[in-house]
């Protein structure tokens, strides 16, 4: 009777709980499969003085040769060099995922005598793929939106100085507000760990010193556990990145590894005692690539549209003025606004500027008035 | 003692003669070494590279002292030279050792003007050496040589090729100093990345003309060393001043986790062999090659641009003195010309001025004659307009009176009639 009974109870349990069962657990799988259906894409920018071993770096992070038929420039050619941005686009799978990897290189950066702004067409580059995603999100059929906007962006710096430098400072302060940048300590191996420490002390103070600002890794929740928190601090505590890079496989210990072969030992890239290969390829493809690509489409890209808005309000308004003054409705902006703005932020923008545009017009009007009087006068 | 001496060829006028006996002049060379011992050697080096790479531990590695450098900063505006002079003894030779650093090197956005004060300062060393020489008075043994011996460029170990800087700067400064490229911080270039990269250099210094120290091969005693270390340059050096214990003993080394790279192994990098070659086997000759070479050069130059020469438009050999006389002569004659057209320039510029003035006098008083006559002439204009306006109202006053009476006339004539009526 009892058992009965608790069979019951237990098929009324499973009963109800099939009652209360909805099912959306199951969204993250569903995301899941469709992101797989979809694929990835990431678009990463390396930049740095030539001979700092950037191609060498992402070959080692993708195990793949990206950089097959390059030729590099003589020391007399590179006087008076330009800088260049090359793009080399990938598309490598793993276990069904498919990502397409664009790495754009921007060779000639800091090799002429002559390198004042230099980092100009690098932020041009960068704000054109703005520019076309902005235009492509405008648009009126949005199937296939191509997304080039950069993600990431590696900057190298050098070893052999005491940190960073002139050229250095005023890159990176020039794209910190277009880009994610991820500073590099780049051949890591010419530095002894406790010179490896001092370096990263005074690179880190130089950077809050000159109000750069890097990518920060997103801060992790307090209910997290006692090792991804310590993990989570390693990493902030690593920046910037000590990393060697090797194309060759050489033998040590037994073990083929990765590696640089010297007489006096073994470099290898993948032990975590010997640099911060392992780290920076955890960060950026393991676990923070997806957070690089949200801080690029909500912080970056959203200044950039807001911008760019503010600066077209702008010119309607000095074109008004030259028309003097008709009370149109704001449908004459060169790209049509897409209603329905999603961000918050970006309408409240808008609203203020059409309060502005209004009160301009309105003191327009006056001082047109005031003209028309005077002329009256006379 | 060779029969055929080839650094000095026989004279066409003196006979060779054989020697009976040992008369002791052998001794010659000796008496200069001990000579040399007593006044002191000076030898001065210039470091050129950028911030950081490694030029005062290398100074300290090879001199095996603390030369007590601190750390430069990256933001230096421009390119400036520091200069430091040692006195150093080993066994009983005294050295007087000048090294010379470049500060802010390489560090700046427009590096087009980074040569120049290296540039600068070696001229100077050149220019003091020179005034001395042609000074009246003069003590040249006592005179402290600060002349650039040897310049030690350090090369950024990129593995690929040289930097344009260093190609501009080095182009520069190929005919005034002996140039010692060496490859810094090589610890961090593997072995055949090495070889490429010196195969590299080489190539592009050669391609771009410039002319590198080559370490003498005329003597024979050491030619055949320095033949084998010109076929190593440039030299990968690694510098260290800290000790770690290797087996038993303590050497200069810089310790990894991977590894430790000894200082002195040559397996490891060229240090020993920069250090012979610079200071154990060529520091005499890098002396000899700036002061008749690059010294001689940069006099010539200095001479030929305040005209001296060495032959008369005629071609007969004229002596320096002749030649100063004559440019000074050329030149006080020159002052005085100079001086009268100033002279005669300064005159006429003040009659022009004076004529100037004449005329705007001139001119003024026209003006205010001109302005006086139409004055006059509406004054009497106007006094015209008062008179005939006074008599116009002379003449309404009397019209105006006859008016009146009239009125006064009629006033009464129509009284009387109204009392007339009224009769």
């Amino acid at each position: 009777m009892d058992n009965i009974a608790a069979n019951s109870e237990m098929n009324s349990d499973t009963e109800d709980q099939d009652k209360e069962y909805v099912g959306f657990a199951t969204l993250p799988n569903q995301v899941h499969r469709k992101s797989v259906k979809k694929g990835f894409d990431f678009t990463l920018m390396v930049a740095g003085e030539s001979g700092l071993g950037k191609s060498t770096l992402v070959n080692s992070l993708f195990l793949t040769d990206l950089y097959k038929d390059r030729k590099l420039l003589n020391a007399e050619e590179r006087i008076t060099q330009t800088v260049e941005i090359t793009k080399h686009t990938v598309d490598i799978e793993e276990k069904g995922v498919k990502l397409k990897l664009t790495i754009v290189d921007t060779p000639g950066f800091g090799d002429a005598v002559n390198n004042t702004e230099c980092w100009k067409s690098v932020a041009d580059y960068i704000d054109q793929q703005f520019e076309q995603y902005f235009r492509d999100e405008s648009g009126l059929n949005r199937k296939n939106i191509q997304d080039n906007r950069v993600h990431c962006c590696l900057y190298f710096i050098s070893p052999f100085g005491h940190g960073l430098r002139p050229l250095d400072v005023e890159f990176m302060k020039a794209l910190h507000e277009k880009v994610n940048i991820v500073p590099i300590l780049a051949k890591a191996d010419t530095l002894t760990p406790s010179e490896v420490k001092k370096k990263k002390i005074k690179i880190r103070e130089e950077i809050e010193q000159y109000g750069i600002k890097i990518y920060q890794f997103p801060d992790c929740d307090s209910d997290e556990d006692e090792d991804f928190k310590q993990q989570d601090l390693e990493l902030k505590e690593s920046i910037p990145f000590a990393v060697i890079g090797s194309n060759t496989v050489v033998e040590a210990k037994g073990k083929r590894v990765r590696g640089r072969l010297y007489p006096w030992g073994i470099v290898e890239v993948e032990n975590p005692a010997h640099c911060d290969f392992v780290k920076l390829r955890n960060m950026l493809v393991r676990t923070h690539m997806q957070d690089l690509k949200d801080v690029t489409r909500e912080t970056h890209y959203e200044n950039y549209r807001a911008q760019c808005i503010q600066s077209m309000t702008r010119m309607v308004v000095k074109e008004r003025k030259r028309n003097k003054l008709t009370r149109e409705s704001g449908t004459d902006f060169p790209i049509p606004v897409v209603p329905g703005v999603a961000d918050s932020e970006t309408e409240k923008l808008i609203r203020e500027k059409d309060e502005e545009l209004r009160r301009m017009q309105e003191m327009l009007q006056r001082i047109q008035d005031q003209m028309d009087t005077q002329k009256d006068s006379y | 003692m060779a029969s055929l001496d080839l650094a000095r060829q026989p004279d066409k006028g003196a006979r060779p003669l054989s020697l009976a006996g040992h008369v002791g002049f052998d001794s010659l060379p000796d008496q200069l070494v001990n000579k040399s011992i007593y006044q002191g050697f000076c030898f001065n080096i210039l470091c050129i590279g950028e911030t950081g790479i490694g030029k005062s531990t290398l100074m300290d590695t090879l001199f095996n002292t603390n030369f007590e450098n601190f750390e430069s900063s990256h933001f230096e505006p421009q390119v400036k030279l520091r200069a430091q002079t040692y006195d150093l003894q080993e066994s009983n030779v005294r050295l007087r050792l000048t090294v010379v650093n470049t500060v802010g090197f390489g560090d700046q956005m427009n590096k087009q003007e980074s040569y120049q004060p290296v540039v600068d300062y070696i001229d100077r060393q050149f220019e003091s050496y020179l005034q001395e020489e042609l000074k009246i008075k003069r003590s040249l043994h006592n005179y402290h040589d600060s002349r650039v011996h040897a310049c030690l460029y350090f090369i950024s170990p990129s593995g690929h090729s040289l930097k344009s800087l260093d190609l501009v700067t080095m182009k520069k400064l190929d005919s005034k100093v002996n140039i010692i490229p060496v490859i810094a911080k090589a610890d961090t270039i593997s072995k055949s990345e090495l070889h490429k990269f010196k195969i590299k250099i080489m190539s592009e210094l050669v391609s771009n003309g410039v002319q590198i120290y080559q370490f003498p091969l005329d003597d024979e005693t050491v030619a055949k060393v320095n033949t084998t270390m010109n076929g190593h340059l440039p030299f990968a050096v690694v510098g260290s001043t800290e000790e770690v214990s290797v087996g038993n003993k303590l050497v200069k080394a810089r310790q990894y986790p991977w590894g430790v790279v000894q200082v002195e192994n040559e397996n490891h990098c060229d240090f020993v062999k920069l250090r012979e070659m610079l200071i154990c086997v060529n520091m005499e000759d890098l002396r000899e090659q700036t002061h008749t070479r690059h010294y001689e050069l940069y006099r010539r130059c200095k001479l030929e641009e305040m005209g001296f020469k060495d032959t008369d438009p005629e071609c007969k050999p004229v002596s320096l003195q002749q030649t100063y006389e004559a440019k000074r002569q050329e030149f006080l004659l020159e002052l005085q010309k100079r001086e009268d057209e100033m002279r005669q320039m300064f005159v006429q510029r003040v009659k022009e001025k004076e004529t100037e003035l004449k005329e705007a006098e001139r001119e003024l008083q026209g003006r205010f004659e001109q302005l006086k006559r139409l004055h006059a002439e509406e004054k009497t204009a106007l006094e015209e307009k008062k008179r005939l306006l006074d008599e116009d109202q002379s003449s309404f006053n009397k019209r105006r009176a006859a008016a009146q009476l009239l009125q006064a006339q009629s006033l009464t004539a129509n009284g009387k009639k109204d009392k007339d009526r009224k009769k």
